[in-house]
């Protein structure tokens, strides 16, 4: 009997399966990305390109070196500053650009901004250096007071539009689990040139250090509980389907990436699982849904994408109501059969 | 004849066209030729043709030369070639002694080798320069001309350090200004190679070294056309080679050496010759002539002045000018010292010459005349007598003038004609100081003015981290390289590393500006912090009718009522035109902080009008895109944003009738300053030094410590503000702060009675002063708000933990109310608790080293305050030049202080490479004086007393008091004594408490220069103790590499990153066995800093504690300091260790490590610094490497120092041991002992 094809198509990329590393340091090590491929990853996301970043290295090199800089007779500075000195965004291109090189799969390029603005042509840069395609992440804080849900968005969708008019490369958008109306965001995402989403960005979330009274930033690795939330979303944005949707957060084993298959996920993003385990926890997820798949029947991952999708769930009202609401009035029995209700 | 006529530049000359004559030579020229003009200094102009025309140059850093170094080594990191096509091999040596041998070795395989020097270092050169001349190799060294160290060191210019080499067999060629340095460095290659004498081309430190001015660029194909390939061929083949073996080097004997020295003559008489050849290929190509002899002045002048260097531009230009007003008098500029050009000279005199003063830039005690004079005294004596001028064989005088970079103007000039001209003119005199105390000085009027008209100056007072000086050389390259416009810059800094004031002079003007000395009367002043108006009195440089520009927060409607008064008058008087500017809210609203440059640089623009506005608005962007565009787009933006809010900032302000100030410019100094302080420090503190005459100083350069207390600099925008109720007191803050602005104390509470009102106190909670009250305290005037004390402070309110126990607040707000609360604390009896001192309780000690001028953060004197701290009483110091002995020594206030009985340390700094021999002479001396001392007690002991005797000679105890008690018992017991022993012994008796020696230097000290010396004091056995501030790089000359630069780093002469691992030198002092070795961070465990000290100071033989400091030159923003000190720690790249010799005698490990194994990532550490992410940035592949091989390196080293700390000494003198070597399975029975070869 023929092994299950586990090949999947996402953002018009064809990949041999739905194992995609996800964005994180891997991006950077082109050798263990060259063994995670051999494992059987289809496509890497690189680490995120901070236009904020590069903008506070450029400040702060200069602000340290100028401000040492011709204050004293003996030395007119304190460092070497070579004419070929750059700040711009070559270190990071150069890295996408090895990893393209390093990789015989697909590499989507992820790119970080808040704002619109002129840092937008970093994506025709990752473009150009060999960037499949790109996958926007927008960490956009709400926490002023005066913006609104709705401005946030129309500042995602302008940034989104400005990309895909100027790519030729399609544009993912990762998105975070807070947004109003994921739904029609994402049906606004695609009208504005999205080709797919990915739920969801892990944002860094403080901690608190009581000894030492600091808040300390902290991004621990995902767990696999996490990708309850996932599914979720995954089922209903499949049903809604003309996306393509990609599980971040929560996958670390066959079960995990085989439940958000099924709820709709085009791809499933791993970094935390690859991080730990390694080309040996890819192997061993493939191989689990392989035997899995083989063992239920399932010829190709079309059959098994969004089977479980609010379209095509047997129960769509656990993806639609409240979770609580069920658990907590289970002992209803049946919502539509009242006690009481004439049979 | 008319009036022109009696005006000559060149004796030779007489004949060229009279514009040529009137104006110069080089305006006219310029106008004929297309050629690259570029505006730069001296010692760019001398490096790059240096550069070009070399194969190999070997490099130190030196002030003033060092940039020569810097740009050769930035040039072949970035792949420039020479003009064979080859990149040259530029190596940093470690020393110039170091670079001296290895020019000579390179020159005898026959490669064309350059290097780059001044003062000190050209003297440790000389012996290698006497060589390279004996052996007839052609060379070029460039030297930034800078006094050498006498009575204090100097690093400005004179002609001290040239003149000391006179004698190598070097020729001397002199440049004046920046276009000869450019020039004659070409010249001075090229005859070089066609003489086969070495060449020292030789311009002035600072005056030329840093003088900005418009030059025309030699281009690869002039040099290419001045050096002839055929010479560069035979330099080659003279080289050695085994394919046609020499040897040379010889040792020759009575019979032959004379002869063979002689045999080089012919060789030095013909070098003027190949100079001349080559100034005529130069002047061929370029139309620019330069004589070796050149004369300025009147045609039948009588008095005439000899000088070299830049000095001779300020003679000749005012010769000039008083040649128009009919003065017969004339200068002779000598571009040649060595072979002196004797005939030369003699015919460029005037036939009608009565008089000459030679000017003499070094002094040369007890000589018959400085080394010029006496030249000129021989080649004159020498002469024939027709050659002689017509009136006879002129009366020759020497004048000094001008060392250490002391100013020499057209009044002195004068001056020093005016006193040829006298009935009996002084034979040997100085000019440009007072000299009551030989009575050498000349008079003269100081406000002679001999620049052409229409040149316009412009002053700019600026702080040296609001970039008034880097807008300055920007101004001034905007002005020359885009407009025909003459320009001049030149930039004086004070001593003060933090807060440091620049003066920028600029010049600008449609003729030629030949005026190397600063703009005395301005048509423009800039004044960018306006608390200068309080400290110096900057508007006396404005000219009437000047404008003037103000930064400051006040519109222009209320700025009048801030000024003091005698600033108001002198607006006044002067009919200055005030513009105002709030420069600090403009950059801040740009997002470019506390960097005002650029909008005060377009308000220049606007105001100065010296081009168009929208041009020259215009020129600064471009400008601004041009220094930044490259690395980025955030900087050019802003500053772009700001040149266009600058204009729409400035105001002008009306100006009232009269000045009506209540407010006074406060005194320099306090006025219960000492008498010298007030006398001295004060006038150097208000810039008035100048006027001091020669009797205000001891003869011997001794200073008093203790008087940076009384500078009040106030430069910190915002100081530490103490909460007593959520202090936990644990002193971390006294302990980290560089400049000891911030303190703590415990004292008798009854002492708070006469505490000012709301003075912030709480009972002490440290253990055995739970009685005493606790205050913290800052000295708001000196503190330079670094903010380290509040970074380091683990101290937060439970219920707000923005809120520490120290805040900073501003400084304005609080300065008043705190400078009352620390002057009753500083005068409070501190209490100590028993015991030895740990990091917390060494903080209740009073500092004796304070309010230094060191760098904000600065990482080296949190480490000299502590030993102040522990031992300061009883401390004599040596310390290295370098960071540690500008901020300790450099005028006009010193930090090393007292406390209340008058005690503390005394420090002195002898050289760079010799401070390890230097501090093991004071111990010497002080084992003799105690020896001597002990002795005379044994001797006089029944007089004495026995007891007391006994006493006197048994070891001191920790503690002083009770010895000096023993002292002063004997002291009175002596007064009643008779004979020369008593006597003797009250004059030995100080000596009878142990004394602290310490040797203090930085790792360019301690692991390059000084290294061989060090050594040898470590192996000796003798007590002293090493405190090596390790900053990884040559701190004070700008951050060149050392061998203590880790491996990854960029550095000056290591610009592509250092490749290779920084020297242990604790493993390295540690296999002598006998020497105490620490290795200490005080960020990362301050305890074990304090523990190695005290180890240190309590072993009886050598110590060695290496300090790591970090620096400006590591690239981050040093408030942050102990929490990187804490990760390179945490990194395992700079462990933590004791090595105690006196463990292995007690059969222990003597190697303790301090710091738990590496357990975080070495780039982790690395990823913070600029220093190490410029070389990631530049060549990821290659950084990533140079990482790695860092990263192994930290577990091989832990790997040694966990095997080392696990073994013990062995028992000497067991064979079987010996064989197996150190075990640490059988630790030693018997503790080896080291003894001391000679006793003490």
């Amino acid at each position: 009997m023929t092994r299950p094809d586990l090949s999947t198509r996402w953002l018009g990329l064809e990949l041999s399966s739905p194992v995609v590393c996800g964005a994180g340091p891997v991006a950077r090590d082109p050798e263990l990305a060259r063994a995670l491929a051999d494992a059987g990853v289809s496509a890497f996301v690189t680490d995120s390109l901070f236009e904020e970043r590069i903008l506070r290295e450029e400040g702060g090199v200069m602000y340290h070196y100028e401000s040492h800089a011709d204050c004293d007779a003996e030395a007119t500075s304190y460092q070497p500053l070579r004419d070929d000195l750059r700040f711009g965004p070559e270190e990071h291109l150069a890295a996408v650009q090895a990893l393209v090189k390093a990789v015989p799969v697909p590499v989507v390029a992820s790119l970080n901004g808040v704002t619109p603005g002129g840092w937008l042509r970093y994506g025709r840069l990752l473009q150009d250096v060999g960037a499949s395609a790109i996958e926007l992440n927008v960490y956009d804080l709400p926490d002023d007071p005066r913006v609104t849900a709705d401005q946030i968005e129309a500042r995602l969708l302008a940034m989104v539009r400005e990309l895909a008019d100027d790519l030729t490369i399609p544009v993912s958008v990762k998105l975070t689990a807070f947004h109003t109306s994921l739904p029609n965001l994402a049906l606004r995402l695609v009208q504005a040139g999205a080709v797919g989403v990915v739920l969801f960005n892990r944002l860094f979330e403080p901690d608190i250090d009581p000894e030492e009274l600091e808040a300390a930033r902290a991004l621990t690795p995902s767990r696999p509980d996490e990708l309850r939330l996932r599914l979720r979303w995954l089922a209903v944005l499949s049903g809604q389907g003309g996306v393509d949707l990609a599980a971040s957060g929560g996958v670390h084993d066959s079960t995990g990436a085989t439940k958000a298959i099924m709820a709709g996920a085009h791809v499933v993003q791993m970094v935390s699982a690859v991080l730990r385990g390694g080309p040996a926890s890819v192997r061993s997820l493939l191989d689990g849904l392989s035997s899995w798949m083989e063992e239920k029947g399932y010829d190709n991952l079309a059959q098994l994408r969004g089977c479980m999708d609010v379209t095509r769930c047997p129960d769509p009202d656990v993806y639609s109501r409240a979770n609580y609401m069920d658990v907590l009035h289970s002992w209803h029995g049946n919502l539509h059969s009242f006690p009481g209700d004439s049979a | 004849m008319g009036r022109v006529d009696i005006l000559m530049d060149h004796s030779t000359h007489e004949n060229e066209p009279l514009a040529a004559l009137v104006t110069g030579t080089r305006a006219l020229e310029m106008s004929m030729t297309a050629r690259k003009v570029k505006v730069l200094d001296g010692n760019e102009a001398a490096a790059s043709v240096a550069f070009r025309l070399s194969e190999v140059v070997a490099i130190y850093p030196i002030t003033p030369s060092s940039p020569m170094g810097e740009f050769a080594d930035m040039w072949a990191a970035a792949g420039r070639t020479n003009i064979w096509g080859s990149v040259p091999e530029v190596v940093e040596m470690q020393s110039e002694g170091g670079a001296a041998g290895a020019v000579h070795g390179s020159l005898t395989a026959g490669a064309l080798t350059t290097s780059f020097t001044a003062s000190q270092g050209l003297l440790l050169m000389l012996p290698n320069m006497l060589k390279i001349a004996g052996e007839l190799l052609p060379c070029c060294l460039h030297v930034a001309a800078r006094a050498v160290a006498t009575h204090a060191l100097s690093i400005f210019g004179d002609h001290s350090d040239v003149m000391a080499v006179r004698s190598s067999g070097f020729a001397q060629l002199v440049s004046t200004d920046v276009q000869e340095a450019h020039d004659l460095a070409a010249v001075a290659h090229a005859a070089t190679l066609a003489a086969r004498v070495p060449i020292l081309h030789v311009f002035d430190g600072f005056r030329t070294s840093l003088e900005l001015q418009r030059i025309e660029l030699l281009s690869d194909d002039d040099l290419r056309a001045l050096v002839d390939e055929r010479l560069v061929q035979q330099h080659r083949e003279r080289g050695l080679t085994p394919e046609r073996p020499v040897l040379r080097g010889t040792a020759q004997n009575p019979d032959v050496f004379f002869q063979a020295r002689e045999a080089g003559a012919p060789y030095h008489a013909a070098l003027s010759g190949h100079l001349r050849e080559a100034l005529d290929t130069l002047a061929e190509r370029t139309g620019r002539r330069h004589e070796l002899v050149s004369y300025a002045g009147h045609s039948q002048a009588e008095q005439v002045l000899v000088a070299m260097g830049s000095g001779a531009v300020t003679a000749s230009e005012t010769a000039r000018r008083l040649a128009e007003q009919g003065r017969k008098v004339g200068v002779i500029t000598l571009r040649l010292f060595r072979p002196f050009p004797m005939q030369d000279l003699v015919a460029a005199l005037p036939a009608s010459t009565r008089q000459i003063t030679v000017l003499d830039r070094t002094k040369e005690p007890g000589a018959a005349g400085e080394p010029l004079y006496q030249d000129v005294v021989c080649a004159l004596s020498e002469a024939d007598a027709a050659a002689l001028p017509s009136a006879g064989r002129p009366d020759v005088y020497g004048a000094r003038y001008g060392l250490g970079s002391k100013e020499f103007t057209p009044g002195m000039v004068a001056g020093l004609f005016d006193e040829l001209c006298r009935e009996a003119p002084r034979r040997h005199a100085t000019v440009g100081i007072v000299d009551d105390v030989s009575g050498s000085s000349i008079d003269y009027e100081p406000s002679l003015d001999v620049l052409p008209a229409g040149t316009r100056g412009a002053v700019f007072f600026g702080l040296g981290s609001d970039g008034t000086v880097g807008a300055n050389k920007n101004s001034i390259k905007i002005l020359g390289e885009l407009t025909d416009l003459s320009v001049q810059g030149y930039f004086v800094y004070d001593s003060k590393k933090a807060g440091a004031m620049t003066v920028s002079h600029l010049r600008f003007g449609k003729q030629p500006i030949r005026a190397p000395y600063l703009v005395a009367l301005a048509d423009f002043v800039g004044v960018h912090q306006l608390a200068f108006l309080d400290r110096h009195d900057v508007l006396a440089r404005a000219a009437d009718g000047a404008t003037l520009l103000l930064n400051a927060p006040y519109a222009a409607d209320e700025l009048w009522s801030h000024l003091p008064q005698e600033a108001q008058q002198e607006i006044l008087d002067r009919r200055l035109v005030l513009w105002v500017v709030d420069a600090d809210m403009v950059a801040s609203e740009q997002g470019l902080g506390g960097r005002i440059n650029t909008v005060m640089q377009t308000c220049f623009f606007a105001l100065a009008e010296l081009v168009p506005v929208e041009e020259a608005l215009k020129a600064i962007k471009d400008a601004i895109t041009k220094s930044y565009g490259k690395r980025g787009e955030l900087i050019v933006a802003r500053n772009h944003a700001a040149v266009d809010a600058a204009r729409a900032g400035l105001e002008r302000v009306t100006l009232p009738a009269s000045a009506d100030s209540p407010r006074h410019r406060p005194p320099a100094v306090p006025s219960n300053a000492p008498d010298f302080v007030q006398a001295v420090t004060g006038l150097m503190l208000a810039g008035r030094g100048d006027e001091l005459p020669v009797s205000a100083f001891a003869p011997d350069g001794t200073w008093p410590t203790g008087t940076s207390r009384f500078e009040k600099r106030n430069i910190a925008a915002s100081i530490p503000i103490w909460d007593a109720e959520v202090c936990v007191q644990c002193n971390q803050c006294a302990l980290v702060c560089p400049h000891a602005a911030i303190r703590t104390l415990a004292y008798e509470p009854a002492a708070l009675a006469d505490a000012p009102a709301d003075f912030p106190t709480t009972a002490c909670r440290i253990g055995g002063l739970e009685q005493a009250s606790f205050s913290v305290q800052v000295a708001p005037e000196d503190c330079t708000g670094c903010s380290l004390c509040v970074n380091v402070c683990p101290a937060k309110d439970r219920s707000n933990p923005r809120h520490k126990a120290i805040d900073m607040q501003p400084h304005a707000q609080h300065v008043a109310k705190e400078a009352e609360r620390f002057a009753f604390f500083d005068g409070l009896t501190g209490l100590l608790p028993e015991g030895v001192p740990d990091a917390r309780t060494s903080q209740l000690r009073r500092p004796l080293f304070e309010f230094s001028g060191a760098c904000a953060g600065c990482g080296e004197t949190p480490y000299i305050k502590l030993a102040t701290q522990l031992f300061g009483e009883r401390m004599l110091i040596a310390n290295a030049t370098g960071c540690s002995s500008i901020f300790g020594g450099n005028l006009p206030t010193t930090p090393y202080t007292t406390g209340p009985d008058g005690r503390g340390p005394a420090w002195a700094n002898s050289l760079f490479e010799d401070n390890a021999e230097f501090g093991l002479g004071m111990r010497l001396a002080e084992d003799q004086a105690a020896a001597q001392a002990r002795a005379l007690v044994t001797r006089l002991a029944d007089d004495i007393g026995l007891e007391l005797a006994v006493s006197l000679c048994e070891p001191e105890g920790a503690e002083l008091e009770q010895r000096r008690q023993q002292i002063e018992q004997l002291r009175q017991r002596l007064a009643g004594m008779q004979g020369d022993d008593a006597r003797r012994l009250e004059r030995l008796a100080e000596h009878l408490s142990a004394r602290s020696i310490w040797l203090i230097g930085g790792d360019g000290w301690a692991y390059d220069i000084g290294y061989g010396g060090l050594d040898h004091v470590l192996a000796s056995h003798r007590d002293v103790n090493v405190l090596v501030l390790d900053t990884e790089v040559y701190s004070n000359t700008g951050g060149q590499a050392s061998k203590a630069t880790p491996l990854g780093a960029a550095a000056k002469y290591a610009t592509a990153g250092k490749s290779t691992a920084k020297k242990d030198l604790g493993l390295e002092a540690m296999s002598y066995g006998h020497v105490y070795v620490a290795r200490v961070a005080f960020g990362a465990k301050p305890n074990q800093t304090v523990t190695a000290m005290r180890e240190a100071e309590a072993h009886r033989g050598p110590s060695l504690i290496i300090a790591y400091s970090p620096c400006v030159a590591h690239g981050y923003d040093l408030s942050h300091n102990v929490e990187q000190q804490r990760l390179i720690v945490s990194s395992g790249v700079w462990p933590l260790y004791r090595f105690d010799p006196a463990r292995a005698r007690k059969g222990l490990p003597p190697l303790q490590l301090d710091s738990p194994a590496p357990r975080t990532p070495v780039k982790a550490f690395m990823a913070n610094e600029t220093r190490f992410r410029m070389v990631e940035r530049l060549d990821p592949q290659r950084y990533a490497r140079l990482q790695r091989r860092a990263q192994e390196d930290v577990h091989r080293r832990h790997a040694l120092y966990e095997q080392l700390s696990r073994m013990t000494v062995p028992e000497v003198g067991t064979a079987a041991q010996l064989a197996t070597g150190m075990s640490a399975a059988a630790p030693a029975t018997r503790p080896v002992k080291p003894e001391p070869e000679t006793a003490s």
